[in-house]
């Protein structure tokens, strides 16, 4: 029999501390959509995504009543568009964008390319699209990948990808530079990540498939207020605790809802997600430990403590661990890391290093509206560096707020909250970037 | 079976669990554990029921239960008891 304390314990988590059920996502094959002529193809797209997903978001509510638990988002995942799209993908996306406003879920993911090692006739035509794309529709994310460990960096795409965001961040101008929080530049992306803005289908999936983010960087932090002064070894023991607790939550919808659903179950991902709401953030998860803010020296050293910590408890919890899996750092999206950038305790450079040791990589990043397309495409290149080096997952989702300069405010509303602009180093690397071609990929011995 | 937690909180009055029990009793769910406790003259209970032989659709339970919190002012919730069961045992 379960103990009352217990009971209050998992209560209060819930109602005090913000744990939820971040997200269930469903990916869906489209590859059986293809076709030459892209209304066509739209219209298979459309009508598989809205049968496939019909019950989706019912069921979702449903646990949520039942379990007594908020399952915040129920979203769709599907497979890169450019694998799909023999010819113009903007009808496919078109497609997505409504089949998401009539299953009811609040994004839908996959508006991708995968071209790390080169470009393919679909790719170039997706690539081109993705400003207008991300500006026309609501729902619809999109990212590539451009570098993995495997094949290297592939430079061309990372200097068009800097290109697009600037574009993208124009086109949508008037939302200061929206359109760029729905899209992902990846080195190493996953095949299962339940996460947007990056999720898609992977073609190693299932025809179709339930993976479930959890959350709750709030429960850690309560748990490590009392831990208090404790060395490390203690406070590794308790992430992993609370760690456990969160998953198998996250393994019991993810259950039930593959169940209902009739789907089959794919992954839990163990990502600490945070949210711009007080007492739900990673930083302050950091800070708890003994940092006077998320950036200063120490930093990495935390949050490599806790990304390693929340895996370890996590993977106990679900048969099937995958996705991101680690804590999540964007900065407009976490109360702690908003203010760390506010008050200059955080720099892209220390983002940049927190990215070597934690779940993807330098995330909902305002900069000055008047940073160049190479100056980002410098920025990605480091970042999918460190990636392929390191045999990880990165990224990058950054937003050249237009007509914004450095310490101004930029507002995206919702769970994508809001973010301070920070400085990008003014030295230049145009001519790094117009040399195109590809980074070969890393040796896999002699590894120092 | 399928087991639910109800938990009810708020100011203590006369009769809360008679009403609560009497609403279940007629949505035939069998009440297998009770544990409550005043603390400062706030009310704490928790129920543990079998919701099987109701024959409705969770959120109707759920439903149903409005108008006992209606007439005590108090807060109910009915949860499933696997997320506890998820959560604290292997």
């Amino acid at each position: 029999m379960i103990e009352t304390g217990e009971i209050l314990q998992t209560m209060h988590m819930i109602q005090e501390e913000n744990f939820d059920i971040r997200t269930i996502t469903l990916g869906i094959n489209l590859l059986d959509c293809s076709d030459r002529d892209p209304e066509t193809c739209a219209a298979r797209v459309y009508d598989k995504v809205c049968t496939t997903a019909e019950h989706l978001v019912k069921v979702g509510c449903d646990l949520e009543r039942e379990l007594g638990i908020p399952i915040v988002n129920k979203r769709i995942s599907v497979t890169p568009v450019s694998l799909i799209a023999q010819g113009d993908p903007v009808p496919i996306a078109r497609a997505l964008d409504r089949a998401a406003y009539e299953t009811g879920v609040n994004f839908i993911g996959g508006y991708s390319a995968m071209m790390q090692k080169g470009a393919t006739r679909a790719d170039e035509r997706l690539l081109k699209s993705i400003p207008e794309v991300l500006a026309q529709t609501q729902r619809l994310c999109s990212s590539v990948n451009v570098a993995s460990t495997r094949a290297g960096i592939n430079m061309n795409a990372v200097r068009e990808m800097g290109e697009i965001i600037v574009k993208t961040a124009e086109l949508t101008r008037n939302q200061d530079g929206l359109g760029c929080a729905k899209l992902v530049v990846f080195a190493n992306a996953v095949e299962d990540n339940p996460f947007m803005a990056g999720a898609f289908c992977g073609i190693g999936e299932p025809e179709s498939v339930i993976n479930v983010g959890v959350s709750g960087p709030g429960v850690v932090k309560k748990a490590l207020e009392k831990v208090k002064g404790e060395p490390f070894d203690v406070v590794a023991e308790t992430i992993k605790r609370t760690a456990f607790k969160i998953t198998r939550v996250g393994q019991l919808v993810a259950r039930e809802a593959s169940q209902r659903l009739n789907i089959p179950f794919g992954i839990v991902d163990l990502s600490l997600a945070p949210t711009p709401a007080r007492g739900d953030s990673v930083a302050h998860i950091l800070t708890e430990m003994g940092l006077e803010a998320a950036g200063a020296p120490g930093t990495t050293a935390a949050l490599a403590l806790l990304n390693d910590a929340v895996k370890k408890g996590g993977v106990m919890a679900s048969n099937h661990v995958g996705g991101l899996s680690g804590a999540f750092i964007p900065v407009s999206e976490d109360i702690g890391m908003i203010e760390a950038a506010s008050c200059g305790a955080l720099h892209l450079e220390k983002l940049e290093a927190m990215t070597c040791v934690c779940s993807v990589g330098l995330d909902m990043i305002a900069v000055p509206g008047d940073t160049s397309a190479a100056t980002i495409s410098g920025i990605i290149a480091d970042e999918a560096a460190i990636g392929m080096v390191n045999q990880k997952t990165t990224a990058v989702r950054i937003i050249p707020a237009p007509g914004r300069q450095a310490g101004d405010r930029v507002e995206f509303g919702g769970l994508l909250g809001y973010a301070p602009v920070i400085p990008v180093n003014p030295y230049k690397c145009n001519d790094f970037i117009a040399r195109g071609g590809r980074i070969p990929a890393p040796l896999h011995s002699l590894r120092n | 079976m399928t087991k639910a937690l109800i938990s009810v909180t708020g100011l203590d009055t006369t009769g809360i669990i008679a009403q609560v029990a009497t609403k279940l009793a007629e949505m035939n769910i069998n009440i297998l554990d009770i544990t409550q406790t005043i603390l400062d003259g706030y009310f704490t209970m928790m129920m543990v029921v079998d919701i099987d032989g109701a024959h409705m659709e969770f959120a109707d339970i759920d439903q149903a239960l409005q108008s006992v919190r209606d007439t005590l002012r108090m807060t109910i919730h009915i949860q499933r008891m696997d997320i506890f069961d998820a959560m604290h045992r292997i």
